[in-house]
């Protein structure tokens, strides 16, 4: 074959796949991103944050010059706290609007609710919140932590560096408490806790007079064996929490709280000053005081214009998670969700703590695990880490029924409940 | 030659140079303090003892700024400061003689970082340091501190305190302290039998504490000493619970009656099912909060006032946007019921968003005034103040809207028009003014009862809709059309729901008290105090 021959082959193969391409995706030169976080009603307070951390993100890589060379398009819809309506949303976004990828969701029981639509239409998700685990899914990936990156952590250091012996697990009612609790309840009995020193107390969401509870505490605390409160209260409920923490003088040195649901963000709206020394366990924290993290933390200020702003755990989940997602998109060189999943397994980003996330097979990233204690400026201060980073563990150890369990996306096992005692993919969650 | 008469030359220098700085060397304190700066947070504690042993009372400054974050350490030297905070810069001071060193930039200086564990160690070592402080509130400290963490070492010091001591709350402290740290000495088992009477004595949730940990660990012929007085307290306790339970009610009811009140007004008297009524609470929280953001930013000195400042405010704008719902939508559904339902539930839903538009959805910091935090001990009982001045706030309210309808004209006329509108109308009363003032006076309720809910929830666009079902519930369940129905309702559910909640737990508390309110209604349709007379059956 001649040059001019293979010339003009190219060109028409070029002219060829243009047509192709505008047939498919309607002359668009833009890769849609959607973003799935409520904008009103309970969770507006915080998922509003997230979608903003996601404008920015998508912003500032348009800057970098987009992705595979086209612009990125963030889509923005409100599921307004209604979880039905994320369910409705996102097929909206994958159906109507053809984005490539969808960043969402907060609570878990809205990440239920639109797990059938991701696999129905085969799209990606990603989900930027710390959860109780139990669940891997084909079309989900879970940048937030697994129980095993943050419940069993606390409780470790606590058990290790303030010999806590007594254990109250406070939670709001819903599933991320229960399970988390159940999990927690196992792993303290498997290390030698007494049942009866251990007191699980649910409370309503919004939850507001935490008299008796706060009281209940202090009573189950004169034991005269140190005791240490897991809160996996929920949002609007920990204000008050804290409030009656700090009126009736419970002071992080006799009696720490070690919160998991509790970040910057909540925190804005306390007086921390009596409360400093109670903790939180996350992977990131703001005052982390690392290069890449001052420069995210200055993009944000400068993209919200407001200096007041802070960072939290969930926009670093995204940040990793947007990353990755463009990392992977690259590698494949398309967005097709199915070359993009397979991408995406194994790809190695930095993270805002000075290391590098991994995204594994069973669609958990690895992060690092940091213990902080409130400050009295509302920041936390890191007092304990992890050596290393860990591997989100999808299906709990300590659950009889999931101990069996792993998940693994790759060919040829391809399967997120895999049995190995039986040795067949299935069990629960199937 | 010349080799041997340098190494001698050297040496002498060395030597000379050593005297010279010997003295300060010698300066222990000195090196202690600054050994802080280069201590790793586990080699902290061991330093802070090595501190306090000094016995040195200028070691307590040094240990107090430790333990609330205060204490830094210069990056270029190591030199330990204790600095307060100037805008983007530290104001540093020596640790040892008090005397100010200057200003630097926060970057120039590391934090010396404590975690519990070490606020634990300047506790107690500061126990020790002002165990004979010339201030009794320190003293008293002090005492508390030993109190709390029994060490044996320290018992000779507490009772040397102990015989120096003239204040009478001191000494009781110190003796409760003695016997606490008594049980963990090696003291023969008589001087052990005295303390555990002590404390049995003393009562309360520590003495217990100490006493079960005691029990774990002391001889047999110990226990049942022990045993008796756990015994005793926890009989004593038994009561102050139940006192707390009904404290927690008649704080959880003034609550209630706070959220209930306006609505008392605006569904209860004129019987429009107001649905936007917990805005007008949620937008109270929020008018407070920007007076104290005003007050923060130009006159933090007024601060303790703020909710004084901010309850009229509350009234005003609160009581303005109630005005302008009722003239502007109410007043044409009057007689419609289901309407005004979905009408102002839509405004309800449009006064969150536009909050959530104009001040974030996060929840804002609406800070306590200092007459507000804490909390004081009664007996058994804790009483934390915040609780304590809603009570006042939430009774004085009700005397004062009670007043004001029962004995003012405006009062007069607008039980008339409630009662029988045409009647009223052939009085000569304008109806439809006083309709839109009751309304308005309803709305500017709720918005005083949003300054005090501020202070024990958070501010955020749906602070409301927590208290909205609470509200009807206690209405209904009151007497429609009755204040004092309100009142009685609220504070005997309150009660019920604390009574409920130790048995049941907090979720399922709520769901009981829901469901004896479904049957009483069925009981009894109209409430608690049911309105008799024609204009009902009207």
């Amino acid at each position: 074959m001649n040059i001019k021959a293979r010339v003009t082959g190219a060109f028409l193969a070029t002219v060829l796949s243009t047509t192709a391409f505008n047939g498919a995706f309607a002359a668009d030169d833009t890769i849609k991103v959607g973003i799935l976080h409520s904008l009103s009603g309970t969770m507006a307070i915080s998922e509003t944050t997230l979608k903003d951390a996601m404008l920015m993100l998508i912003d500032e890589q348009n800057k970098k010059g987009g992705l595979l060379g086209k612009k990125l398009e963030a889509v923005v819809v409100d599921p307004a706290s209604d979880w039905p309506l994320f369910a409705e949303k996102a097929r909206e976004l994958v159906s109507v609007d053809k984005v490539s990828a969808v960043f969402g969701c907060w609570t878990s029981v809205s990440r239920k609710s639109v797990l059938p639509v991701f696999e129905e239409l085969n799209s990606i998700l990603f989900y930027p919140v710390q959860y109780e685990g139990e669940e891997s899914q084909r079309n989900v990936f879970y940048t937030g932590a697994a129980p095993n990156q943050q419940a069993v952590p606390a409780v470790d250091y606590l058990m290790e560096n303030e010999s806590v012996e007594r254990w109250v697990l406070a939670g709001t009612d819903y599933v991320y408490p229960r399970t988390t609790n159940k999990i927690l309840e196992a792993y303290l009995i498997s290390k030698g806790v007494k049942p009866e020193d251990i007191m699980i107390n649910y409370t309503p969401f919004g939850h507001s007079d935490w008299q008796t509870i706060v009281s209940d505490i202090k009573k189950f605390g004169s034991a005269g064996k140190k005791t240490a409160v897991v809160s996996t209260i929920n949002g609007d409920a920990n204000v008050p929490f804290y409030k009656e923490l700090a009126n009736q003088g419970v002071k992080a040195e006799d009696i720490p709280v070690v919160a998991f649901s509790v970040g910057e963000e909540e925190l804005a709206g306390l007086d921390t000053a009596p409360l400093v020394g109670h903790l939180a366990a996350w992977n990131y924290f703001q005052s982390v005081d690392t290069p890449a993290n001052a420069e995210f933390i200055k993009t944000w200020k400068g993209y919200t214009k407001n200096d007041k702003r802070v960072t939290n755990d969930p926009m670093e989940a995204h940040y990793i998670g947007f990353n990755m997602w463009l990392k992977a998109v690259e590698k494949a060189g398309t967005t097709d969700t199915d070359a993009v999943l397979d991408a995406m397994i194994g790809v190695s980003v930095p993270n805002l703590s000075g290391g590098y996330s991994t995204m594994m097979p069973n669609h958990h990233i690895t992060k690092p695990v940091l213990i902080g204690e409130i400050q009295s400026d509302g920041q936390f201060e890191t007092v304990w880490e992890t050596p290393g980073l860990v591997v989100g563990d999808e299906w709990s150890d300590y659950l009889p029924d999931s101990k069996d369990l792993i998940a693994d996306w790759r060919a040829p096992m391809s399967c997120g409940n895999f049995n190995v005692a039986t040795g067949k993919c299935g069990g629960k969650g199937s | 030659m010349y080799r041997i008469l340098q190494t001698l030359l050297i040496t002498l220098c060395l030597l000379v140079s050593a005297h010279v700085t010997g003295p300060r060397a010698a300066d222990d304190l000195g090196a202690l303090v600054s050994a802080l700066g280069t201590a790793k947070l586990a080699e902290l504690d061991d330093r802070i003892g090595a501190l306090a042993k000094s016995g040195d009372p200028r070691v307590i400054p040094v240990l107090e700024a430790l333990g609330e974050g205060n204490l830094y350490a210069r990056k270029t030297d190591g030199g330990v400061f204790l600095t307060t905070e100037k805008g983007a810069s530290l104001v540093l001071v020596d640790p040892l003689t008090g005397s100010a060193i200057g200003e630097a930039p926060k970057g120039e200086l590391q934090k010396i970082k404590v975690n519990n564990a070490v606020r634990r160690a300047v506790r107690s070592a500061l126990g020790g340091l002002t165990l004979f402080s010339a201030d009794t509130g320190a003293r008293l400290k002090a005492a508390q501190s030993m109190r709390q963490t029994p060490n044996a070492d320290a018992l000779e010091a507490i009772e040397a305190a102990l015989a120096a001591e003239k204040d009478a709350t001191v000494r009781k402290t110190l003796d409760e302290a003695r016997a606490v740290t008594l049980l963990v000495s090696d003291r023969p088992d008589d001087d052990k039998r005295a303390a555990i009477k002590t404390l049995a004595e003393s009562g309360g949730r520590e003495a217990l504490g100490v006493l079960t940990s005691a029990l774990s660990s002391a001889d047999a012929s110990l226990k049942p000493d022990i045993e008796a007085a756990l015994q005793r307290i926890e009989q004593a306790q038994v009561f102050w619970n139940a006192g707390q339970n009904v404290w927690y009610g008649l704080s959880l009811g003034s609550v209630l009656l706070l959220a209930a009140i306006g609505l008392a007004i605006t569904f209860g008297v004129m019987g429009i099912i107001n649905m936007a009524h917990g805005e007008m609470v949620m937008l109270g929280a929020y008018t407070t909060f920007l007076v104290q953001d005003v007050i923060r930013t130009s006159y933090p000195a007024l601060f303790d006032w703020s909710l004084a400042i901010a309850l009229p405010l509350a009234f005003l704008v609160t009581g303005v946007i109630g005005l302008a719902i009722e003239r502007s939508v109410i007043r044409f559904l009057y007689g419609r019921p289901l309407e005004t339902l979905l009408a102002t539930w839509g405004i309800s839903l449009i006064l969150q968003q536009a909050v959530r538009s104009i001040f974030g959805p996060t929840n804002r910091e609406v800070g306590n005034p200092s007459w507000m935090a804490g909390a004081f001990d009664v007996g058994g009982l804790t009483i934390t103040w915040n609780r304590l001045w809603i009570i006042v706030f939430a009774l004085a309210v009700f005397a004062a809207l009670l007043f004001l309808l029962k004995r003012t004209s405006m009062g007069l006329r607008m039980r008339a028009v409630t009662q029988n509108r045409r009647m009223a109308s052939s009085m000569g009363i304008r109806t439809p003014f006083v309709d839109a003032l009751t309304f308005a006076l309803g709305s500017g309720i709720a918005g005083m009862a949003g300054v005090a809910l501020s202070q024990i929830d958070n501010v955020s666009p749906n602070l409301g809709q927590g208290y909205i079902i609470d509200s009807f519930m206690v209405v209904v369940f009151g007497g429609v059309g009755n204040l004092w129905g309100t009142l009685v309702g609220a504070f005997s559910l309150g009660i019920l729901n604390k009574f409920l909640e130790p048995y049941a737990g907090a979720v399922l508390g709520k769901i009981l008290v829901l469901v004896l309110i479904i049957l009483f209604i069925q009981k009894k349709p109209r409430g608690l105090f049911a309105l008799k007379g024609r204009a009902v059956e009207a």
